[in-house]
């Protein structure tokens, strides 16, 4: 790799670990076991540790542990606790939700959907914990809290899919089943079911949000590697003291599109971008099913359906019955 | 380095590939332009050609005595000619049971007797071939069937299905009826007993097979919970597959539900699920208590029939070779038939 081209080479230093900032008053100790990774300094920052785990992180693991525990074993249940269908199967297996005739009842027997509501219970407590834990050591160190926001907005979208909609709608069963292949037939058939999800606005916004994400996050990526050998990786520092890489990367995309955002805009760009994905995408899941029931009408009422000419072709069922 | 980097990638695009089909295909557009209303097939070798069996001898007159006077026990066929008949019992021989033959249904020393099981089905088999032919050219149009549109050879079609087991309790070994890769789903994870809904029952009756709603609002018109379209998808993700096309070759993708914007094909298809219906409903299921155990299902159900039964990745049968039109026999009336004694229990249409 062209490691050299960095002012600074990334030497994977083993010595005293770096402890970091004194801890605020009132906190809790953190885990004071540190070491050091190889292949981890090759991605990232060489050394583990320490963590600061406080009674959010220690509840969110537990109840993490749990809610990844009960989908697993219902899962390896569903093989006949055979080890190696589960491996075989896994992307096929789920643990899906009650049936709808148990309507949005938290009562459901647990064999018939009871445990799909304890797994979802358990693992939207143990996203809130971690939501609450990146606010705090946000705060602790001082910081904004973008990243418990920017999280919570991903957690919109997934309580949407699993919680809120269902209650509106009154059903557990409009919720999405726990498995790889599952969620994806799910989604599929959702938007068969409402006569096609790309015709609603807000799946359309969030679909150009995440397209847009990630070309926010190529052209960012790749402007900062390139100005690597000035030292641009230092981006905390350029935004204050602006140095020559910051210079030539603004520099580049002016020459280059005649406009450049600055080193502090772009990550406003990139943390708008990503937010918006899910929170433009969990208002437009809310809506589908309880406000608008077919897109496609919907769309074609207001007019952003194209219209393909009249094959002619007519619906059977209006011709009388069939096979005679 | 740059050889490990050079290994790794050849090894990784050889592995990314492999499941890719790089073989010579052929794409034909059947809509509407940039609708992605394409259909893309891969250029047929010579032994894919479909062996069709050509008419055991020259086709015979269709004048002269009924086979009805001239044998005893003909209830189906007794309105063709004498040669007629003997020229579609050797075709079909050779299209059923051509290893077996004639002793896989008829008893030598007694023809007429009906003591074989496999005499019975081939009757009630002959009753839906002409159903089909006369009342369902909706879908099979001029070129009809044969029992060859099935069987290929073989006693037993080489596609047909059963009812999946009913609800289990208990987590241990249950999966919803769902999740278990099977034909009929298109090996997705979409609900196994989507054929037990939408192929059985009433041809007359619709199963709500459609699930979008008429008007654009939320109605209680229309309560079907995205559960149920799964079942819809997956007889869909059977019709595709049984027919190797895609989506687009009935539907433009934009609405699934429009017809005015479908293909004709569409309606070919709408028929064909009433058709495949009929046959489960009226001529295999009637059957069980004619077939013995171990020509049923684990649920104690008749083999049925679906999509691929004759298809077979075709969306025509046989690239839509028109064999029936050799064998006047099959497109005569129903007629329908006496119960057969001892067996019995054929219900008659």
């Amino acid at each position: 790799m062209a490691t050299y081209q960095n002012i600074f080479t990334q030497v994977q230093l083993r010595g005293e670990p770096e402890a970091g900032v004194a801890m605020a008053p009132g906190s809790e100790p953190r885990i004071q076991a540190t070491s050091f990774n190889h292949l981890m300094g090759l991605i990232g920052h060489a050394q583990l540790g320490p963590v600061y785990l406080g009674w959010t992180g220690v509840a969110s693991l537990i109840m993490g542990f749990f809610a990844i525990e009960i989908i697993g074993l219902n899962m390896l249940a569903s093989v006949n606790w055979n080890p190696i269908q589960f491996v075989r199967m896994l992307p096929w297996l789920s643990l899906e939700p009650p049936g709808p005739e148990y309507g949005f009842s938290p009562f459901v027997p647990l064999a018939k959907g009871g445990w799909y509501i304890l797994a979802g219970f358990l693992l939207t407590s143990s996203i809130l914990l971690w939501v609450v834990r990146t606010y705090t050591r946000a705060r602790a160190l001082g910081m904004g809290s973008h990243v418990a926001w920017a999280f919570l907005s991903a957690v919109w979208l997934y309580l949407v899919l699993g919680f809120i909609r269902p209650a509106f709608m009154g059903s557990w069963s409009e919720a999405v089943p726990f498995g790889i292949f599952p969620h994806l037939d799910w989604t599929a058939a959702f938007s068969i079911r409402y006569g096609n999800l790309f015709y609603n606005p807000f799946h359309a916004l969030s679909i150009a949000f995440l397209y847009g994400s990630t070309l926010l996050f190529a052209m960012h990526g790749a402007t900062i590697l390139a100005v690597g050998r000035y030292g641009g990786e230092r981006e905390i520092e350029q935004i204050t003291d602006r140095g020559t890489a910051s210079e030539r990367a603004a520099l580049f995309w002016r020459w280059t599109m005649g406009f450049n955002a600055t080193m502090e805009s772009i990550h406003r760009w990139a943390w708008w971008f990503a937010v918006l994905t899910t929170l433009t995408g969990g208002i437009g899941i809310l809506l589908t099913g309880t406000v608008v029931d077919n897109w496609y009408l919907w769309a074609q009422q207001h007019g952003y359906a194209p219209a393909y000419p009249d094959t002619g072709v007519v619906d059977p069922a209006t011709l009388g019955s069939a096979g005679q | 380095m740059r050889n490990i980097l050079a290994i790794a990638g050849l090894a990784f695009a050889s592995l990314a590939l492999s499941a890719c089909e790089l073989a010579p295909k052929t794409s034909t557009q059947n809509g509407y332009r940039g609708t992605g209303m394409d259909t893309i097939k891969v250029n047929a070798k010579p032994a894919d050609a479909d062996v069709v069996p050509p008419p055991p001898y020259d086709q015979p007159s269709t004048e002269g005595p009924r086979a009805g006077a001239a044998y005893k026990n003909v209830q189906v066929l007794g309105d063709v000619s004498e040669e007629q008949f003997t020229y579609t019992m050797a075709a079909l021989t050779q299209w059923v049971a051509p290893e077996q033959g004639c002793n896989y249904c008829h008893n030598p020393a007694n023809l007429a007797s009906d003591e074989l099981y496999t005499k019975v089905v081939a009757r009630k088999m002959l009753q839906m071939t002409r159903n089909l032919n006369q009342n369902w050219g909706q879908h099979v149009a001029k070129t009809g069937v044969t029992c060859w549109t099935c069987h290929r050879g073989q006693p037993v079609p080489a596609n047909y299905w059963t009812m999946p087991g009913g609800a289990k309790n208990g987590i241990i070994g249950n999966k919803h009826g769902q999740n278990d890769p099977i034909p009929a789903s298109a090996y997705a994870s979409l609900p196994n007993a989507s054929l037990a809904s939408y192929l059985t029952g009433d041809p007359k009756i619709d199963q709500n097979i459609r699930v979008n709603s008429d008007g654009m609002h939320p109605t209680t018109a229309n309560k079907t919970s995205v559960m149920e379209t799964e079942k819809s998808y997956a007889l869909m993700m059977h019709v595709s597959k049984s027919l190797g096309v895609n989506c687009t070759f009935c539907h433009n993708g934009n609405s699934f539900q429009s017809w005015s914007s479908s293909n004709p094909q569409r309606a070919t298809a709408w028929y064909g699920v009433r058709m495949v219906r009929d046959v489960n409903s009226n001529y295999m299921t009637p059957l069980a208590s004619v077939f013995p155990a171990k020509r049923k299902g684990p649920e104690g159900d008749t083999f049925k029939v679906n999509c691929t039964t004759c298809h077979q990745g075709k969306n025509k049968p046989m690239g839509g070779y028109k064999m029936a039109k050799d064998y006047p026999a099959l497109w005569g009336p129903e007629k329908a038939v006496a119960p057969a004694a001892p067996v019995a229990a054929v219900t008659t249409q």
